[in-house]
């Protein structure tokens, strides 16, 4: 049986570690932070876990960490924020190259500057070309189940690579809201032990790990880890399928809401999803035809299965928590337009660059991106493709 | 996903769902309104409900205004914004009448809930522009009282309880004491006095 609970989105993560019971938790333990190590010091402390926790200088230290153990045949984890995030970018591509499973925990904010404390994806949308696969989630029961699943896709023999476990900063972090938790003895029967087949400790046969890759070997090594990255795909919905027959709720690459005969779409990411499907219900309800893509995962991107469900749109547009400085649209942009180039009619389709900084996003936001998408769609007029939302003038 | 939900929501088109309510908390860095809404959000949940709280995050320093929220509903609500509407606003500091517009949005079939000595009457002409139900708790006096050092959290959660009818108040009663229990094992002493705290607010809030 569930159990009934509320709790913030850190508090759902810590949980969802206690119960996998990790080998080590690698942990920079100040600003920028977040309360999932405060947690999880807390059962250690309480002998909950017997997780070897260890307290470094920097985050660039703590996944190191992360590194050595993993490379010893353990399970390592870790968990960071914001610029913590990006001082671990170094270590991020070692950890994705060398084919650790890392399982890291991200509290999704903004980076400098200004100084910012609040949400957006400018920290993980930075690491978005690490190797690290990412899983958003929607609020806390989203990223405790996608915590359930991370080191199964993680740690499979076809993927063997680190993985980003993204939940929205403050909105899904601090907020409280119900969840229903998993028994702990389910939860570790689901997730598994960790052995993996080859680590540097392993006595039968040793293995060397991180050695200099000259010209001759370093491309095959990253065609390697390119496909490792397309296998995650299949394990990826192999992992979902037996989370819903074990726990009952269904995941895929990405969520469609109301998209069955959807003529305008939004495709969005995270806690706004759900203020969009808000909007979306209240506008069906007027006889409108629209519908969202929420994009659970990341990376690997599902580019052919998300050009597929939009393949029958007249308008689309994509919502980007981030600004990627590229003068012409941000990431999730970059990723969704590519994705369709091949289609044969291919949708209208503007980016939208919204939420900096924790700038709100509201159901009435959403319906001036649905109110400018039924123009788009009945005058085929696209406008201006890339442009900002909510900032004063 | 989890909130299949989609036949719920199709009254949605003034944001919110139809037996959703609303609070927005206003009070200083320091005094606890964001744990007062996580009291709220706490004893909405043990009464069955579907609950948020959340706190509003600027500058971090003590003193400074902060605000945090409550949403409490039948059903998972999807909405992740900030309350611009609330049903009901409650000021833990009073002081924050001459700085913060407190009633901004605020609907006129709500209430707007003070913490202060002074009477119903009095805060309404500091408060002109809302002309709903005003409401007025002096948990100060309260809280010595009942727990002999000022905590305004405890009564000013009774007193919204009480105000807004959110919660069964006899079921809000019940839980709470089975929660100071739960929370104040070691301290059973303390658990009387709270339970006094939450009673004597719930029958002296006025207005």
């Amino acid at each position: 049986m569930s159990i009934r609970e509320r709790m913030s989105g850190n508090e759902a993560i810590a949980t969802a570690m206690r119960q996998i019971n990790p080998d080590v938790f690698a942990m920079f333990p100040i600003t920028p932070s977040t309360e999932i190590p405060q947690y999880f010091a807390q059962y250690v402390a309480d002998g909950k876990v017997d997780t070897e926790f260890v307290c470094v200088e920097s985050e660039h230290s703590s996944l190191s960490t992360c590194l050595g153990a993993e490379a010893a045949g353990a399970r390592a984890i870790t968990a960071t924020s914001s610029a913590g995030l990006s001082y671990m970018n170094e270590v991020l591509y070692v950890a994705a190259s060398l084919r650790l499973p890392v399982v890291l925990a991200v509290a999704c904010r903004a980076l400098t500057g200004p100084i910012n404390i609040n949400h957006d994806y400018s920290d993980s949308m930075a690491e978005r070309d690490s190797g690290f696969i990412q899983i958003y989630g929607e609020n806390n029961q989203e990223v405790y189940d996608n915590y359930l699943m991370a080191h199964r896709i993680a740690e499979h023999k076809d993927v063997r690579l680190p993985l980003m476990i993204c939940e929205d900063g403050f909105i899904t972090s601090h907020a409280i809201e119900n969840i229903e938790l998993e028994e702990d003895d389910k939860v570790k029967a689901f997730v598994g032990e960790y052995h993996p087949e080859n680590y540097l400790l392993k006595k039968e046969n040793p293995l060397a790990v991180g050695p200099y890759g000259v010209t001759s070997y370093y491309m095959e090594a990253r065609v390697a880890q390119a496909q490792a990255m397309k296998n995650a795909k299949k394990v990826i919905l192999e992992v979902a399928e037996d989370f819903k027959n074990t726990f009952g709720r269904s995941y895929g690459f990405f969520e469609e809401y109301r998209m069955e005969d959807a003529e305008l779409a939004m495709v969005i990411m995270g806690s706004s999803a759900g203020t969009a499907k808000t909007c979306v219900d209240a506008m069906r309800a007027e006889g409108k035809k629209v519908g969202l893509i929420k994009v659970r995962v990341f990376r690997p991107f599902p580019g052919p299965e998300i050009a597929k469900a939009l393949a029958g749109c007249k308008a689309v547009a994509v919502m980007d928590k981030s600004e990627g400085f590229s003068a012409c649209g941000g990431p999730l942009f970059a990723e969704v337009s590519g994705a369709c180039i091949n289609l044969d009619n291919r949708p209208k389709m503007i980016d939208i660059v919204f939420g900096l900084g924790g700038r709100d996003f509201t159901v009435e936001s959403a319906r001036s991106v649905y109110d400018r998408l039924e123009t788009i769609a009945q005058t085929g007029d696209v406008g201006e493709v890339y442009t900002h939302m909510g900032q004063r003038e | 996903m989890s909130e299949n939900s989609n036949s719920s929501m199709q009254n949605a088109a003034d944001s919110s769902l139809s037996s959703m309510v609303e609070v927005r908390w206003h009070g200083r860095g320091g005094q606890g309104a964001k744990t007062a809404s996580q009291l709220l959000a706490d004893a909405a949940f043990m009464s069955g409900k579907y609950v948020q709280s959340f706190p509003e995050y600027g500058p971090e320093r003590s003193g400074a205004p902060i605000t945090a929220y409550n949403r409490i509903s039948d059903e998972r609500c999807p909405i992740h914004s900030n309350i611009y509407d609330p049903d009901y606003v409650v000021v833990v500091d009073e002081t924050l009448l001459e700085s913060v517009d407190v009633a901004s949005g605020l609907k006129e079939g709500g209430a707007l809930i003070v913490n202060t000595s002074k009477s119903p009457d009095d805060i309404r002409k500091e408060v002109p522009s809302y002309k709903g139900r005003v409401c007025t708790i002096d948990a100060r006096r309260i809280s010595l009282d009942c727990l002999g050092a000022y905590f305004p959290n405890t009564p000013m959660l009774a007193a919204v309880v009480a105000v807004s009818g959110i919660i069964d108040k006899e079921t809000f009663m019940k839980d709470m004491e089975g929660s100071y229990r739960h929370k104040f094992v070691k301290k059973p002493q303390v658990v009387e006095g709270n339970l006094k705290c939450l009673r004597v607010s719930m029958d002296e809030v006025k207005g």
